[in-house]
């Protein structure tokens, strides 16, 4: 049977069970999603945008997959807590792709109006207000994993800011993959800041025991009027797992948006990004790092809609690749004809480490407006030879050199991710991985050997 | 202290050294001059342990040791300290933590501890009047955004820093403007003793006031062509090299 039809069959034998408390318009986005899968089916190896990452072989696997989250004893503090100094985040775990909170509310509803917690929760308890952003902003026609996702996905977290509020902390989302055997998940976030509002959310993706999982998740977000959100994402999951991300943003007038992708482990990680700058004179950045080794395959694809005038997007992407692994950056700008006064730059470096190390690089430009500034550039190079004796000839060794010049050159990303104790964390980790060293949180009790 | 034997050193296929031949004695000032791309920062290279340069033939002893066999960092480690002609920009890579690796990597191989921040402190801002050299500089990436003279000066300032036994200074004196010149001059003076020595190669005879050769060298078509005292600086300043061109090449 093919990889398709296996799917098919999936949705139509466990239709019953999946959503099983949806409202019409949950039932009607899971059918027409389920339908344009099957129209696209997996991208084939012939497709430009999947042409280095391969996913129907991994889709394929024998994977279990959850329609009700599974009874767990499981501790959040006991086994895990990632620990970033000073910061002080509300955390949310979400485990096997379902929101975990034994003992707590599914969803909470702060006084000022902040409700966050489980995504389904949220699909129950405000239908209107989750219809009115569900799938609006990651249509199910433009991205097979995305139309995959929409008919499966069960849960994730909800978060939802209204009009002038604040958040004074971020909220850290944990996503835990913890199984007895090769899983498979398929979650959803969705986030919302209403006009003037102000958020920050961390994606921190990891995996806690040495099984294959397969992820595929979807974070649709939704920055109205003048509002501010920065969102990081972690990654740090095994190399023996597969993780595909679709980010989908959508930003009103002069809203702001930072977006950042640190890839530390994974072992295939396609990161889809796509941003929609629907109002004028909104802001974007979008910054991505992966180190990579061994076998690991990183593949980063971003479009950036420039719809309106006066918007201005950066894209920063660095690549460390080591041993035989593989790297990709896919970066498209696209400044539509009512764009003008447009300001978009892009720029991927990347350094290979090894002759057999392989990054592949492809800027995309597609410019109908005549007013713009736009401007990109790539690199895929070795480290500085020159640098490198010059620290030498100091008396520094080889490989200390080595790693000064990576966490430099890291550090051009790192350095741009605004809230201070996460760029120490994050330093430290990338730091850690540049040493061969297992950069998991210090509390991780996955005590695994790769 | 240090004796070169015949060395020949080629870039890929050409030889770019042809046979050089110097003996430097510990309290002992040479200066090297000699035509644009004659090989003298070659050889400045080749006893830093730039790998690109391929000692084809003779020998390096320094202190007694191969220098060849050592690594570059262990040749520093020893007490070599190349003033680069081109320092390297290094961005990203702070002036301050580019300083504390290099000292504590010194001291390591000594088997001394790492220096306590205090003291690495108070170390920086004491070398730091000896070279007059800015603040500010000291605060940003290595090299990065330095005028010429600034990189200059920051040579200097790592080499009063790292006390070499050996200091071979690659036309340190180029770029900079006559105070410049002076403080640099002074830097390299003090630094001098009975223990330690230093190889200075540049074009310009007025360095060579400030800082008194014992032996000057003229470096031609990848030999040693002439040596002499200060005065052979003076006769290269009013006759240029053209005389001694003619000399070798009707010579050969
Ligand atoms: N990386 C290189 N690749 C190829 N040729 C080189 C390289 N470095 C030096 N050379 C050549 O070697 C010769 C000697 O160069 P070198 O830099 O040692 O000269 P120099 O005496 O220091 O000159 P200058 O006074 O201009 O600094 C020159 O012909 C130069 O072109
Ligand atoms: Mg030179």
């Amino acid at each position: 049977m093919q990889t398709l039809d296996k799917y098919l069959e999936l949705f139509q034998k466990n239709r019953k069970q999946i959503g099983k408390d949806d409202p019409p318009f949950m039932k009607k986005l899971r059918d027409t999603a389920i339908a344009s899968f099957r129209q696209s089916g997996f991208p084939g190896r012939k497709e430009e945008r999947y042409r280095y990452t391969h996913l129907e072989p991994v889709f394929d696997g024998e994977l279990s997959f959850d329609f009700q989250p599974r009874q767990i004893h499981f501790d959040d503090d006991e086994i895990f807590s990632c620990d970033v100094p000073l910061l002080d985040s509300m955390v949310v775990t979400v485990l096997n792709g379902f929101f975990h909170h034994p003992g707590k509310e599914a969803l909470t509803r702060l006084d000022n109006g902040i409700i966050y917690g489980s995504l389904k929760e949220a699909i129950g308890q405000y239908p209107d207000l989750v219809k009115k952003f569900l799938g609006k902003n990651a249509p199910t026609s433009d991205e097979p994993f995305v139309a995959l996702n929409t008919a499966f996905s069960q849960d994730g977290i909800f978060l939802y800011v209204p009009e002038g509020v604040r958040m004074e902390r971020p909220i850290q989302i944990i996503n835990l993959l913890l199984s007895d055997k090769n899983h498979m998940v398929h979650h959803r976030n969705l986030f919302v800041l209403e006009s003037n509002a102000v958020a920050q959310v961390i994606i921190c993706d990891h995996t806690l025991s040495p099984h294959m999982f397969l992820t595929n998740s979807v974070t649709e977000a939704y920055t109205g009027e003048n509002a501010d959100l920065d969102l990081l994402r972690l990654q740090n999951e095994h190399n023996n797992s597969c993780q595909v991300t679709n980010t989908w943003i959508s930003q009103e007038r002069h809203s702001r948006c930072q977006h950042g992708t640190i890839t530390l482990h994974g072992g295939i990680v396609r990161n889809n990004l796509r941003i929609n700058m629907v109002g004028e004179g909104a802001e974007t950045s979008a910054l991505g790092l992966f180190l990579t080794d061994k076998m690991q395959q990183v593949d980063s694809y971003t479009v950036i809609d420039h719809r309106k005038p006066q918007c201005t997007s950066n894209q920063y992407y660095k690549g460390v690749l080591d041993d035989i692994s593989t790297g990709a950056f896919n970066g498209k700008i696209h400044v539509h004809p009512d764009a003008q006064k447009t300001e978009a730059f892009q720029t991927n470096n990347n350094i290979l480490l090894s002759d057999t190390a392989k990054m592949y690089t492809k800027p995309r430009l597609e410019i109908y407006a005549d007013d713009v500034k736009c401007s990109h550039g790539a690199t895929v190079g070795q480290l500085d030879e020159e640098a490198l004796f010059y620290l030498q000839s100091r008396g520094i060794s080889k490989e200390e050199g080595r790693l000064m010049l990576m966490d430099a050159f890291t550090w051009d990303v790192i350095s741009k991710i605004k809230h201070p104790s996460l760029q120490e964390r994050i330093t430290e980790l990338v730091g850690k991985r540049l040493r061969g060293e297992l950069s998991r949180c210090n509390n991780c009790a996955m005590h695994c050997q790769e | 202290m240090l004796e070169i034997k015949d060395l020949k050193v080629n870039i890929e296929d050409k030889e770019i050294l042809k046979g050089i031949n110097l003996s430097v004695k510990a309290g002992e000032v040479h200066a090297i001059m000699g035509p644009n791309g004659s090989g003298k920062s070659t050889l400045a290279s080749a006893l830093a342990g730039r790998d690109y340069f391929n000692i084809t033939h003779g020998k390096i002893i320094y202190e007694g040791k191969d220098l060849t066999e050592l690594t570059p960092e262990d040749r520093a480690r020893e007490g070599i300290f190349l003033g680069f002609q081109y320092p390297v920009e290094i961005p990203g890579v702070s002036m301050v933590n580019f300083l504390r690796t290099s000292i504590n990597s010194m001291r390591k191989y000594r088997g001394q501890d790492p220096l306590p921040a205090g003291d690495f402190l108070k170390l920086m801002r004491e070398k730091k009047k000896i070279v007059e050299i800015d603040s500010d500089l000291t605060n940003r990436s290595v090299n990065e955004g330095f005028s010429g003279g600034e990189k200059k000066k920051n040579e200097i300032f790592q080499m009063a820093l790292l006390e070499p036994k050996l200091a071979i200074l690659d036309e340190t004196d180029s770029g900079l403007d006559i105070d410049a010149l002076r403080i640099v001059s002074n830097g390299v003076n003090k630094l001098r003793s009975p223990e330690n020595a230093t190889i200075i190669i540049t074009h310009y005879q007025r360095l060579l006031d400030y800082i008194v050769p014992d032996v000057v060298h003229v470096l031609y078509k990848g030999r040693i062509v002439k040596s002499g005292d200060k005065s052979l600086a003076k006769e290269l300043e009013e006759h240029g090299y053209e005389w001694i061109k003619q000399e070798v090449d009707a010579n050969a």
